[in-house]
C-alpha cells in the first residue's frame, strides 16, 4: 500500500487496506450467519424433518393446533385495529397542534415498550383477577375477562400500543399542515379533509406502522402467557401452542413445535419483505416532495 | 405550524380526546391499579418480597445475562454496521435486511430454535458439546439468545451515524498526516460512542424484560436459571400477587431508569446538532 496524499475525492469504502476489509465482511458473515440465518435454516429443517404430507397434518390434523391459529387470526386484527384508530388520532395530535404536556404525552406513548411483557400481563391479572373487585364483579355479571378472548385482546394492544403512532409521527411532521390547510381554506369540511389530504398523505407510513404492529401482536407470548390461564384449545395462541408442544415427551409433538413455528417464521419473513419495500416507497415518496 | 393552527385545522378536540381516553383505559388505569395493589404490602413486606434469596439470585441472573449479552451486542454491533455502510460485498442487501429479523421473529419461536440448535444432538450442540460449550438448559444459553434478541438495536443506531459522517473530515485528517488507525480513534470513533452506547442501553433494557425466547433455554431452575420475569410468574402461579407485584416494581424502576438513559444518551449525541 502506498500511502500518497489523496489528491482526488476518493471514494470512502476503498480506504482501509484490503485485509482489514476481508476480515470485517468475514465476520458480518460469520456474525448474520451463525446468530440469524442457521435458526432460520434450522426451524425449517426440523419442520419438515417427517416429510411434506406429516407438516400439514401437524398444522391442520391437531384440534388444539387449529384452535390456536384460529384465535390469534381473531385476536391480533383486533389489537391492531384498535392500536390503529389510536396511533391516527395521537400522531395526527401531536404532529399537528403544539398544547400544553405534549412532550408528555409523547412520552407516554412509549411507556408500554419499557414494560416487561411479564410484568404488562400481571397488570391485567391484577386488575381483572378473579379475587379483584372489578374481576368479581364482571363475573357476577357474568363476563368473564382474565383467561378468556377480552383480557388477550387487552394485552396484546397493551405491548403493542405504541407502534403505529410511533411511525405516524415522523411521516406526518415531514409532510408539514400546508396541503390540509389549503384544503380547509378551499372549503373542504374536517372529514373531507382528513379523507382526502391527511389520509393519503400518510397511507404508506401508515401501512408500515399496521404491519409491524401485526408482527408482533401474533408472536406476543409474555403477556399472554400470564393472562390466558394457558387452556389448551380455548385460550392457547400460536406461541402458546408452540411452548406446549415444546414441552411434550415424544418426537413428534417436538417436529409438531417446529411446524407451528414455521408459521410465525413465515408471518417474520413476509413482514420483512414488505418493509423493505415500504421502505423504499417511503423514501421515494420523501424525494418527489422535496423536489 | 404554530399555535395558530389550531384555529385553521380542525379535530384538536376529538383528537386530544380520544387519545387519552385510550391511553388512560388501556395503560395508565391498569398500571395506576397495579402500582395500588403494590402499595398494599406493608413497607416491611414489601423489602422482605423485594430482597427474597430467591428474588435477589433472579435479579442477578437478569441483569448480568442482559449486560453481557449487550457487551457483545455493543462489539457485534459496531463491526456489522461499520461493514454495511463502509464496504461493498455480495448479497449486501439482503445481510442489511437479515439484522431486522431478531424483531420481527417472535420470541417463542427464537426460544424454541435456539434451545434444539444447541443441544447434544442439535445442528450446532453435535460440534460444541464435545467442545466443552453447553448452552442448552444453562447461562450460557441465556446470554446466547439475549445476544440474539438484543443484536438489530446496536446496528440500527450505529449505521446512520456512520452515513451521515462526511469523507471531507476524514481527508482533512489524512491530509494533515495522520494514519487511518489516528483517523479512526480521534475522528471517527468519537463520533460512534453516543450511538453506540445507546443501542447498548436499548438493547441491555430489552434483554431485563424479555420472557419468551429465555423460558425455552433456560430449564427455569430455581436459584440457577430462573430470571426475575419467570420468578414474577411463579409468584403468581402461587397466588402471591403482592409479592409478585413486588418484583414487577424492581424490573419497572430499572427499566424506566434505562429509559431515561437512552434520553440523556440521545440528547448527549446531538449536542453538535443546530
Amino acid at each position: 500500500m502506498t500511502r500518497d496524499i489523496p489528491l482526488t475525492v476518493q471514494r470512502r469504502p476503498q480506504t482501509d487496506p484490503w485485509y482489514v476489509r476481508y476480515t470485517l465482511v468475514g465476520l458480518t458473515l460469520g456474525i448474520v450467519g451463525l446468530l440469524v440465518v442457521v435458526p432460520l435454516a434450522n426451524v425449517f429443517g426440523n419442520a419438515f424433518a417427517d416429510g411434506v404430507e406429516a407438516y400439514l397434518g401437524y398444522l391442520f390434523g391437531d384440534a388444539d393446533t387449529r384452535h390456536a391459529i384460529f384465535l390469534t387470526l381473531m385476536v391480533a386484527p383486533v389489537a391492531v385495529a384498535l392500536n390503529t384508530l389510536f396511533g391516527i388520532a395521537a400522531a395526527y395530535t401531536i404532529a399537528r397542534f403544539r398544547f400544553r404536556g405534549r412532550t408528555l404525552l409523547t412520552t407516554l406513548i412509549d411507556l408500554p415498550f419499557s414494560v416487561s411483557p411479564v410484568v404488562a400481563g400481571l397488570v391485567f391479572v391484577l386488575l381483572f383477577g378473579l379475587g379483584t373487585p372489578l374481576g368479581g364483579w364482571l363475573r357476577g355479571h357474568g363476563y368473564q375477562v382474565i383467561f378468556a378472548p377480552p383480557v388477550l385482546v387487552l394485552v396484546t394492544a397493551f405491548v403493542t400500543f405504541p407502534f403505529v403512532a410511533r411511525e405516524l409521527i415522523p411521516v406526518l411532521e415531514a409532510n408539514g399542515p400546508e396541503e390540509e390547510i389549503a384544503a380547509r381554506s378551499l372549503g373542504a369540511n374536517g372529514w373531507q379533509m382528513f379523507w382526502r389530504v391527511t389520509l393519503p398523505n400518510i397511507k404508506w407510513g401508515l401501512l408500515y406502522g399496521i404491519i409491524l404492529c401485526n408482527a408482533r401482536a401474533m408472536g406476543e407470548f409474555g403477556a399472554i402467557y400470564v393472562v390466558s390461564g394457558r387452556i389448551a384449545g380455548q385460550t392457547d395462541t400460536v406461541p402458546l401452542r408452540i411452548e406446549k408442544l415444546f414441552q411434550g415427551i415424544n418426537d413428534r409433538d417436538q417436529t409438531a413445535a417446529f411446524a407451528v413455528a414455521s408459521l410465525l417464521t413465515m408471518l417474520a419473513l413476509v413482514t420483512l419483505v414488505l418493509k423493505v419495500a415500504v421502505e423504499r416507497k417511503l423514501r421515494a415518496e420523501q424525494t418527489k416532495k422535496h423536489e | 405550524m404554530n399555535t395558530a393552527s389550531r384555529r385553521v385545522l380542525p379535530g384538536f378536540g376529538l383528537g386530544l380526546g380520544y387519545t387519552m381516553l385510550y391511553l388512560s383505559l388501556l395503560v395508565l388505569i391498569p398500571l395506576a391499579a397495579a402500582a395500588v395493589k403494590a402499595a398494599d404490602l406493608s413497607l416491611a413486606e414489601f423489602w422482605a418480597a423485594v430482597w427474597h434469596p430467591r428474588a435477589v439470585a433472579a435479579y442477578t441472573l437478569t441483569f448480568t445475562a442482559s449486560l453481557t449479552a449487550a457487551a457483545i451486542n455493543l462489539v457485534l454491533g459496531v463491526v456489522v454496521a461499520w461493514t454495511l455502510v463502509r464496504y461493498e460485498f455480495p448479497f449486501k442487501r439482503l445481510v442489511d435486511a437479515l439484522v431486522d429479523v431478531p424483531f420481527a421473529l417472535p420470541t417463542a419461536v427464537a426460544g424454541l430454535v435456539y434451545a434444539s440448535l444447541y443441544v447434544q444432538d442439535g445442528w450446532l450442540g453435535q460440534f460444541l458439546v464435545p467442545l466443552g460449550f453447553e448452552a442448552a438448559y444453562t447461562r450460557t444459553g441465556i446470554v446466547l439468545v439475549l445476544v440474539f434478541t438484543g443484536f438489530p438495536f446496536v446496528v440500527r443506531t450505529v449505521q446512520p451515524v456512520l452515513e451521515e459522517m462526511d469523507a471531507e473530515t476524514e481527508e482533512a485528517a489524512a491530509v494533515l498526516g495522520a494514519s487511518r488507525w489516528q483517523t479512526f480513534r480521534r475522528v471517527i470513533l468519537p463520533n460512534l460512542i453516543p450511538p453506540a452506547l445507546t443501542g447498548f442501553t436499548l438493547a441491555f433494557a430489552r434483554s431485563i424484560g424479555e420472557y419468551g425466547s429465555v423460558m425455552f433455554i433456560s430449564g427455569n431452575k430455581q436459584y440457577e436459571t430462573e430470571i426475575a420475569p419467570r420468578l414474577i410468574f411463579a409468584r403468581l402461579e402461587a397466588f402471591e400477587y403482592k409479592e409478585a407485584a413486588a418484583i414487577a416494581v424492581v424490573l419497572l424502576v430499572a427499566s424506566f431508569t434505562l429509559l431515561i438513559a437512552v434520553n440523556v444518551l440521545e440528547r448527549w449525541s446531538r449536542r453538535h446538532d443546530p
